[in-house]
């Protein structure tokens, strides 16, 4: 879409936003609603499972990735991938040291 | 790849770009998220740590939870969430040129994130008054692991809190250039980044969240 504005990315209904929000405020009752279950095991789990689905939202449509060029995209997993390397060299010496 | 031009703001109808001041919205955007994944790895160490000591300590963390209250920590998601949608919607509205709406909506995402704040310096202040803070007598009598669980969770909110700030103060700027009309739909790096910094600071107290109040 070529505005005089020159816009990156055709323009976003309000609307949409509105059900992404109702989404994230679901999300946030059913991560507290399963909070008092008794489940020793799975707790952190499944409140991290629920943490990475908002995240996914918001940096999805907030954030506009999902309508960007995938360069944004790319960045991010190459981020992801960083992360993740650390995470395992760092569990990998303290849980086997 | 193709839409990209380079001098399209010279077509926008407001007059600060006459004076051949650059500006490149696609350059401005890159270096924000560079930024931002500077931000994520800053937290993301400290969630290392977290999940380090949690994997020591599981027993401590879960008692240090259960002294947090969920209802304080959902009501603070839910402001921030709500916050994040009003961001994201000012940035809509000036888009379509709507410039009273966008101000309006950025005024209501300033608000949301002063009663954050408030909320934040009164769970603390409760904390304060119980004794429950690094090096108190009460903190020093607690078992290691909630010492560190206390210690982690002063640190981790706050420095989110700094930068619940930082977006604040932000967001002002932000109102103060689309007032002025120096950010508009031509010309919306400023605003665009400045959401991007907010919906950051929004991502990491979803992560904050779980992890301190709902795992006891």
């Amino acid at each position: 879409m070529q505005t005089p504005h020159a816009k990156s990315h055709p323009l976003v209904p309000y609307s949409l936003y509105f059900k992404v929000w109702v989404a994230l405020i679901v999300l946030t009752v059913l991560t507290v609603a399963v909070s008092y279950a008794d489940m020793q095991q799975t707790k952190i789990l499944t409140a991290l499972m629920i943490a990475s689905l908002k995240i996914m939202l918001v940096v999805l449509y907030f954030m506009h990735v999902r309508f960007e060029k995938p360069l944004y995209a790319y960045m991010i997993v190459v981020v992801i991938v960083t992360y993740g390397v650390f995470i395992s060299l760092t569990f990998s010496d303290y849980l086997y040291r | 790849m193709s839409e990209y031009v380079p001098t399209a703001d010279a077509a926008a109808p407001h007059g600060a770009d006459a004076h051949g001041e650059h500006y490149d919205p696609v350059a401005s955007k890159i270096g924000m998220w560079l930024f931002l994944f500077t931000e994520v790895l800053l937290f993301g160490t400290l969630f290392i740590v977290f999940a380090v000591y949690l994997s020591l300590y599981h027993f401590n963390f879960s008692e240090g939870s259960r002294q947090l209250d969920k209802v304080i920590g959902a009501t603070n998601t839910v402001i921030l969430l709500t916050s994040s949608l009003t961001m994201a919607l000012s940035i809509a509205a000036l888009e379509r040129s709507s410039k009273r709406l966008s101000l309006l909506l950025m005024a209501i995402t300033l608000l949301l994130a002063l009663s954050f704040l408030c909320i934040k310096a009164y769970e603390w202040h409760h904390k304060f008054e119980h004794d429950v803070y690094p090096t108190s007598a009460t903190m020093l009598a607690k078992p290691h692991g909630q010492q560190v669980f206390f210690g982690l969770y002063y640190t981790m909110t706050g420095l989110h809190a700094l930068h619940v700030i930082i977006g604040g103060a932000a967001i002002l700027a932000a109102m103060v250039l689309v007032a002025r009309g120096r950010v508009h739909a031509g010309r919306i790096s400023f605003i665009e980044n400045t959401g991007l910094y907010w919906h950051l600071v929004d991502l990491i107290w979803i992560l904050l969240f779980p992890l301190y109040y709902l795992i006891g």
